[in-house]
C-alpha cells in the first residue's frame, strides 16, 4: 500500500510565523494556485484558490471555523474536505500541509492527478 | 452481481423536466442511468426569475438551480445547446440535431412551450422578438443600450414583467393589450385598473383596446400600426401574448398530442414508455404555465419512474403573483364573480388595499388581492382544502393574516407531505420539515439556506413560517426570528447593538461569546456587520478587525472577477489638474494597467492590477485612497457650479471638495454617495444622492435618501440651510444619526424609508441633538487613516495581506 508521502511532493512555502490567522495566503506552485489558511485554533488548511462556482478567489474570503466564504457570491466551503456547503454543491481540492521543527510550512502537492475531489 | 441500471432519457432541460428527474434520483437513486437533452446553452435555470435578470435584480448564474457539477454529482450525462429532432419508438432511441442517437427504456418529453408569434405583416423584421429564454432576456439588455422606445405586445403577466425590465433599463415603453383591462386572466376589473394605475406611476404607458394590424420600418422595426390606423412609434417590439405546447418532436413520432401532449393521471402518453411533463403536456383537456402545477406532476411521474406507490395527479388549482413591478398582486382559483357565488370585498382607497374572496356554497373558491397580499397562501390553502366557512366570521377570512398562531399554523398541518410550499425551487413540505427537525433549524433564512426554499422571490416565506411554527410548536419566535442579523444568532440588530454600549463589549468575538453565537466565529453576514457596530459605537478605542472584512474593504481595492483588482484615487469633488493627471496616467503605464475608466461618481478608475503590484501602485501614485470599495462615503459629486455655468448660483465644486474632505473614510452602514448642484438644473443629479444639496435662490437644500441604483428613489427633503456651514453641521448629524441607528447594509434609501423622513427631519432640526450628534461625528473622524498610506508604511500588512508566494 502506497503512504501519503510517496503520492505528493512536499513544497516549502512560508515559515507558520509570518502567516497571519484567518487570513489566506496565495502559494503558486507550477500550474496550481493554493489558498493557505492559519486557522484561529492554530490548525492550517490548504485548498485550491479557486472557487468551483465563478472562480471566486478564495484565499480572500472570510474565514469563520473551518469553513471560508467565496468573496465574489458567498458560497461556503468546508476547508477540511473542500466540500461546498448546501444549499449549493461541488467542492474544491485539497492540499495536505505540515511543519517542520523550524516552523516552516510545506504543502503536499499530488504527483498525479488522482487528486480530483 | 450488479443489476443492470435502465436508461433514463430526457428531452428538455427546463425547471419542470429537470424537478422531476431530481425528484426520481432521490427515490430511486440507482434505478436509472439518465441523459439529458437541453436545447439552451445553460444548465437547467429558474425562468420564471428571469424577470429579475432583465429588471437588473439578479444576475443569470442567480437564477440556475441545478448548477453544471449537480449533473456531474448525480451521473448524469447533460448535452446542452443540442436538440432532439427525432424519436424512433420502436427502437427506443432518440436522435439529435447534432447526430447524437441514445436509446432509453423510458423517455420523458418535457419540451416546453414556445412563444406564440402574432403572424403580423413585418414581423421578421429586425428589432421584433419573444420573451422567453435568457438569449432574448440578453437581447433585450443589449438593445436598451442602443434603443430607447419599447413596444410590448400582451397586457399579461408576462408583458408587464418585460414592460418593467425595460423601464428599468431606461426606456420608454408602451404595453399594447387587445382588451380594456389588463391582466384579465388573473384579475378582476377593480384590481386591474388598481393595477394599471400603479403601473402608469412608474411610467409604464398603455394602449387598451389596440388591435395590431402592422410592424412598420425598413430593415428594423420604427413602429406598430394598430387596425385603427394610429401608429406608435418603436425601435424594439416584443410579443408576449401567449405560449403553445411545444410538440412538433412528438406529434412526428406518433405521440397523440391535443394541442399539448395528452397524458393521464400517471403521466403516460399513449406511446408505451413515452411520458411527457410541464409546459408541453396536456391534462384532462389543460396546459400549465404555471410552476407549481408542473412540479406537482413531476412529483407524480417521479415517483411512479422510481416503482414507488403514489396517487395520481389530479390536476391543480392555480394561483398567481406579479413580480417585478413593486406592487403586490395576488389571485387564486375562480375569484370573478358568477351566478352562485357571492364575494367578501375589502376595498380601502386611501391606501389602496383591495381584497376579494370569492364564496361558493360556503367554500372560497377564489381570491384577488391588491396592495396587500399576506392573506394569498393561507387563502390558497383554504381555497385547496375546501374550507368550510359557513362558522367563520366573514370579515375574519380576510383579516387574520398572521395574527393568532394557530389559525395559519393549522393550514400546513393539513398539507400533505408532498405539497410545493416554494414554486420557484421546487421544494416540498415534507423537505422542509424533515430539514427542520434533523438539522435543528430555528429561523426562515436557516430555511432557506439548507433547503433553498424562499430563496428566489420570496412568496412563500409566510408558508416556510408556518411550517417552523407548525414543527417548533411554542419554541418557535416567529417575529425575533425575522430580524435576527443573521443565521448564527437569535439577536436582533437593536439588541446587538444595545449589548455592546451596555455590557461594554470590545471586541467581536466576544460579542458572540456574551450573546451565545451559534457558531463560534459566525459566518460572513455578521462578522462584518459587528465589526462595523463595534468601530462605531467606540470609534477612539476599537481596533479594526480586517478578518471581518469583505475582500475590498480588506484590501482597500475593488475585486474584479478575474482576481485583479481595481484602484481609485481620491479626487476631491471631481476635480483635479494637468500634475495629478499625469502621475495617474505614468503610474497607469508603468504597472500596465489594461483599463482606464471613468467611475459612475467622476472618479479614474485603474482596472486589471495584480493583487502583489497594489502597495507599490499605491506608493507611486502618492494620492489617497477613493474607497470606491467601502461601506463608507465614496465620492461627492459636483457640476461645474458659479465658477464656469451661466446659470450656476452656489460654488458646487468647493461645496463638494470640502464635504469630501470632511467625510472621506468614514465607516457608514453601506456606501454613501453625495452630490452638490450649483443651481436646480441638479446636473449633479442630487435627487439621487444618500444626500444631495442643490443651491437654490438664497441658500441650499439638502435632499436625503435618494438613490439611483437597482432601487431607485429620489431624495426627500431634510432641510433648506443659508451657508455652507451649515451644509456641513446638517450632514454631520444626518450621517451620524444613520450610522447609529441604520443596519449594516441599509443603504440610506432604505433607512430613510423604514424610519420615515419626518422622523430624521426632527432629530436633525432638533438644535441640541444636532450639536451632540456632530461631537459624536467628530470623534469618529478624528482617528481615521488612510489605508493605502498605512499598507506603504508596514512591513506586515504588505505581508499579510498582498504577498503572493510563488514557488521555482
Amino acid at each position: 500500500m502506497k503512504t501519503q508521502a510517496e503520492q505528493v511532493v512536499w513544497v516549502q512555502a512560508v515559515s507558520y510565523e509570518d502567516l497571519a490567522f484567518n487570513t489566506g495566503k496565495t502559494i503558486r506552485y507550477q500550474d496550481e494556485e493554493v489558498a493557505l489558511f492559519k486557522l484561529r485554533s492554530g490548525k492550517l488548511q490548504a485548498i485550491q484558490n479557486r472557487c468551483p462556482h465563478k472562480e471566486g478567489v478564495l484565499a480572500e474570503g472570510i474565514v469563520c471555523d473551518d469553513h471560508v466564504f467565496c468573496p465574489m457570491h458567498d458560497r461556503k466551503i468546508h476547508l477540511p474536505s473542500g466540500l461546498v456547503q448546501a444549499p449549493d454543491t461541488g467542492c474544491v481540492k485539497t492540499y495536505h500541509t505540515r511543519v517542520d521543527d523550524e516552523g516552516t510550512i510545506y504543502i503536499g502537492f499530488p504527483t498525479s492527478e488522482e487528486m480530483a475531489c | 452481481m450488479t443489476v443492470k441500471k435502465e436508461k433514463l432519457v430526457l428531452v428538455g432541460n427546463g425547471m419542470a423536466g429537470v424537478n422531476a428527474v431530481e425528484h426520481l434520483l432521490k427515490l430511486a437513486p440507482d434505478k436509472y442511468e439518465v441523459t439529458i437533452f437541453g436545447s439552451e446553452p445553460h444548465p437547467n435555470y429558474n425562468r420564471i426569475l428571469l424577470s429579475y435578470v432583465l429588471s437588473g435584480d439578479s444576475k443569470v448564474e442567480d437564477i440556475v438551480i441545478h448548477p453544471y457539477e449537480w449533473y456531474a454529482t448525480n451521473n448524469i450525462t447533460l448535452y446542452t445547446n443540442q436538440t432532439v429532432t427525432s424519436i424512433d419508438t420502436v427502437t427506443q432511441t432518440v436522435t439529435s440535431d447534432k447526430g447524437l442517437t441514445v436509446s432509453y427504456d423510458k423517455l420523458i418529453l418535457a419540451t416546453g412551450s414556445n412563444p406564440f408569434m402574432i403572424p403580423l405583416p413585418g414581423a421578421d423584421k429586425e428589432g421584433v422578438m419573444a420573451y422567453r429564454t435568457i438569449r432574448d432576456c440578453e437581447i433585450m439588455i443589449e438593445s436598451a443600450k442602443k434603443y430607447k422606445k419599447a413596444i410590448v405586445i400582451g397586457g399579461g403577466l408576462l408583458g408587464l414583467e418585460a414592460a418593467r425590465g425595460f423601464l428599468n433599463l431606461g426606456m420608454k415603453v408602451d404595453v399594447v393589450h387587445i382588451v380594456d383591462t389588463i391582466m384579465e386572466r388573473q384579475l378582476d376589473r377593480t384590481a386591474s385598473k388598481m393595477l394599471q394605475a400603479a403601473l402608469e406611476e412608474q411610467g409604464i404607458h398603455f394602449l387598451l383596446e389596440k388591435q395590431s394590424a402592422e410592424i412598420i420600418g425598413d430593415k428594423r422595426v420604427t413602429g406598430l400600426k394598430f387596425k385603427d390606423g394610429t401608429v406608435a412609434e418603436a425601435d424594439l417590439i416584443v410579443m408576449a401574448v401567449g405560449i403553445r405546447p411545444n410538440v412538433a418532436l412528438a406529434k412526428e413520432a406518433g405521440v397523440e398530442c391535443n394541442p399539448g401532449i395528452i397524458v393521464n393521471d400517471y403521466l403516460q402518453t399513449n406511446v408505451p414508455n413515452v411520458f411527457a411533463v410541464g409546459e408541453c403536456a396536456m391534462h384532462r383537456g389543460i396546459a400549465y404555465g404555471l410552476v407549481a402545477p408542473l412540479y406537482e406532476q413531476g412529483a407524480v411521474l417521479a415517483k411512479h419512474l422510481a416503482g414507488v406507490e403514489t396517487g395520481p395527479y389530479e390536476g391543480s388549482i392555480l394561483y398567481t403573483k406579479l413580480k417585478v413591478s413593486g406592487v403586490d398582486v395576488f389571485s387564486g382559483g375562480q375569484f370573478v364573480d358568477a351566478e352562485g357565488t357571492k364575494a367578501i370585498r375589502i376595498h380601502d382607497e386611501f391606501t389602496g388595499v383591495y381584497k376579494k374572496v370569492v364564496i361558493k356554497e360556503n367554500k372560497i373558491i377564489g381570491a384577488v388581492l391588491f396592495g396587500d397580499t399576506a392573506d394569498g397562501t393561507r387563502l390558497m390553502q383554504m381555497i385547496r382544502e375546501e374550507t368550510d366557512i359557513s362558522g367563520m366570521s366573514k370579515t375574519s377570512i380576510l383579516t387574520d393574516s398572521g395574527g393568532g398562531s394557530g389559525g395559519a399554523a393549522s393550514g400546513v398541518a393539513d398539507m400533505k407531505n408532498d405539497a410545493i410550499i416554494c414554486g420557484c425551487n421546487g421544494v416540498t413540505k415534507g423537505t422542509i420539515c424533515s430539514a427542520i427537525r434533523d438539522q435543528g433549524l430555528t429561523t426562515v433564512d436557516e430555511v432557506k439556506n439548507c433547503t433553498t426554499a424562499s430563496r428566489s422571490c420570496g412568496g412563500c416565506k409566510p408558508l416556510v413560517s408556518d411550517l417552523l411554527a407548525f414543527t417548533l410548536g411554542d419554541s418557535y419566535d416567529k417575529n425575533a426570528a425575522k430580524e435576527t442579523i443573521c443565521g448564527c444568532t437569535t439577536h436582533t440588530r437593536d439588541e446587538v447593538v444595545a449589548a455592546i454600549r451596555d455590557k461594554g463589549l470590545s471586541n467581536v468575538r466576544e460579542v458572540m461569546n456574551v450573546m451565545a453565537w451559534k457558531n463560534e466565529e459566525g459566518c460572513s453576514k455578521c462578522r462584518p456587520a459587528l465589526n462595523y457596530y463595534l468601530g462605531m459605537i467606540s470609534p477612539e478605542t476599537y481596533k479594526d478587525d480586517s478578518t471581518s472584512r469583505f475582500v475590498n474593504e480588506r484590501m482597500h481595492a475593488n475585486i474584479q472577477k478575474d482576481g485583479t483588482y481595481s484602484v481609485v484615487p481620491r479626487i476631491y469633488g471631481g476635480v483635479t489638474n494637468p500634475t495629478e493627471l499625469k502621475r495617474i496616467a505614468e503610474v497607469a503605464e508603468q504597472f500596465n494597467v489594461p483599463t482606464v475608466k471613468f467611475t459612475g461618481g467622476q472618479r479614474l478608475d485603474l482596472l486589471g492590477v495584480k493583487k502583489e503590484d497594489l502597495t507599490a501602485m499605491w506608493e507611486a501614485l502618492d494620492m489617497p485612497s477613493g474607497y470606491a470599495y467601502g461601506k463608507a462615503l465614496r465620492t461627492v459629486k459636483t457640476c461645474v457650479g458659479e465658477t464656469f455655468c451661466r446659470f450656476g448660483t452656489g460654488d458646487s465644486m468647493a461645496v463638494g471638495i470640502e464635504l469630501e474632505k470632511r467625510f472621506e473614510r468614514l465607516n457608514t452602514p453601506a456606501k454613501v454617495k453625495l452630490a452638490v448642484s450649483g443651481c436646480p438644473r441638479n446636473c449633479a443629479e442630487s435627487g439621487i444622492k444618500d444626500l444631495g444639496v442643490v443651491s437654490v435662490d438664497g441658500g441650499w437644500e439638502l435632499y436625503a435618501g435618494g438613490n439611483g441604483g437597482v432601487k431607485v428613489r429620489v431624495g426627500d427633503l431634510l432641510a433648506t440651510v443659508k451657508t455652507e456651514q451649515e451644509i456641513i453641521e446638517y450632514t454631520e448629524a444626518y450621517l451620524q444619526y444613520y450610522r447609529e441607528t441604520g443596519k449594516y447594509g441599509e443603504r440610506t434609501s432604505e433607512w430613510v424609508h423604514r424610519v420615515g423622513i419626518e422622523h430624521v427631519r426632527e432629530v436633525v432640526m432638533n438644535e441640541e441633538e444636532r450639536k451632540q450628534l456632530c461631537e459624536r461625528m467628530d470623534k469618529a473622524l478624528s482617528v481615521t487613516q488612510d489605508p493605502w498610506k498605512q499598507a506603504i508604511d508596514s512591513k506586515k500588512i504588505q505581508r499579510d495581506l498582498y504577498e503572493v508566494v510563488e514557488i521555482k
